[in-house]
């Protein structure tokens, strides 16, 4: 019982968390911003799985949170890209 | 002015290691535990398009010599063909056939053709995808 409230409590502070971001998310001046907000969206997104899978008493989502990590990295590093260079693929000319 | 792209490239030559590690495990996982082909060749993907950014197109097409439409065609084959197979020895299309067998290393383990129908399903995924950005990134 004391096990669940704890999980539960955890998990709302993790959606405070997001809706902090996503507030940076809307309101950002730049879009560097937004894109630093969105990956630390996936970041707490993450973070609620791991604390969701406790509470579930399951080990069925531990690949989510690999595969969660390897798709934030790559959305990050293309939007960092297409802000810097102004491509996402480059190629020679 | 000449661009430095050394901290992402480092990065990326350590991660594509350790992301095609992890499709693999995702994909042979499929049987009896969350994953399978279609999952496996999603993140294969992810690990060439992660190459494809870091890199640049040209210096990712030297190194890897695979026509990637040709890898769909071959992954759909291969996909039917295990079909076709059920039908050669005389049972409905896409019948599947598994048996224990004694390996050296492994010893005694459950070999399935649906693993083989995975492979295709894999192939094709991996193909389809990455021949998707890259028709996309070629904007000319």
């Amino acid at each position: 019982m004391i096990f669940d409230t704890l999980m539960i409590i955890a998990l709302c502070l993790l959606v405070l968390a997001i809706m902090a971001n996503l507030y940076r998310v809307v309101k950002g001046p730049s879009s560097a911003d937004r894109v630093q907000a969105l990956d630390s969206v996936g970041i707490n997104i993450i973070a609620s799985i791991a604390v969701f899978s406790v509470f579930l008493h399951t080990h069925a989502f531990f690949d989510l949170i690999l595969l969660i990590g390897i798709l934030s990295f790559i959305g990050t590093t293309a939007f960092a890209k297409f802000l810097e260079r102004g491509v996402v693929i480059e190629r020679k000319r | 002015m000449k661009q430095n792209d050394v901290i992402l490239q480092s990065v990326t030559r350590v991660a594509v290691v350790i992301i095609l590690t992890f499709s693999i495990y995702l994909f042979m996982n499929g049987h009896h535990h969350p994953g399978g082909g279609f999952i496996g060749g999603l993140s294969t993907a992810a690990a060439i398009v992660l190459l494809y950014l870091s890199f640049g197109i040209e210096k990712v097409r030297e190194n890897i010599r695979m026509d990637f439409k040709k890898l769909a065609a071959i992954g759909v084959l291969i996909a039917v063909g295990t079909g076709m197979t059920a039908v050669v020895f005389g049972k409905p299309f896409l019948t599947q056939a598994f048996d224990y067998f004694n390996l050296p290393i492994f010893g005694e383990t459950e070999l399935a053709s649906a693993l083989i129908f995975d492979t295709g399903v894999a192939l094709a995924v991996i193909g389809t995808a990455v021949n998707i950005i890259l028709s996309i990134s070629e904007d000319r």
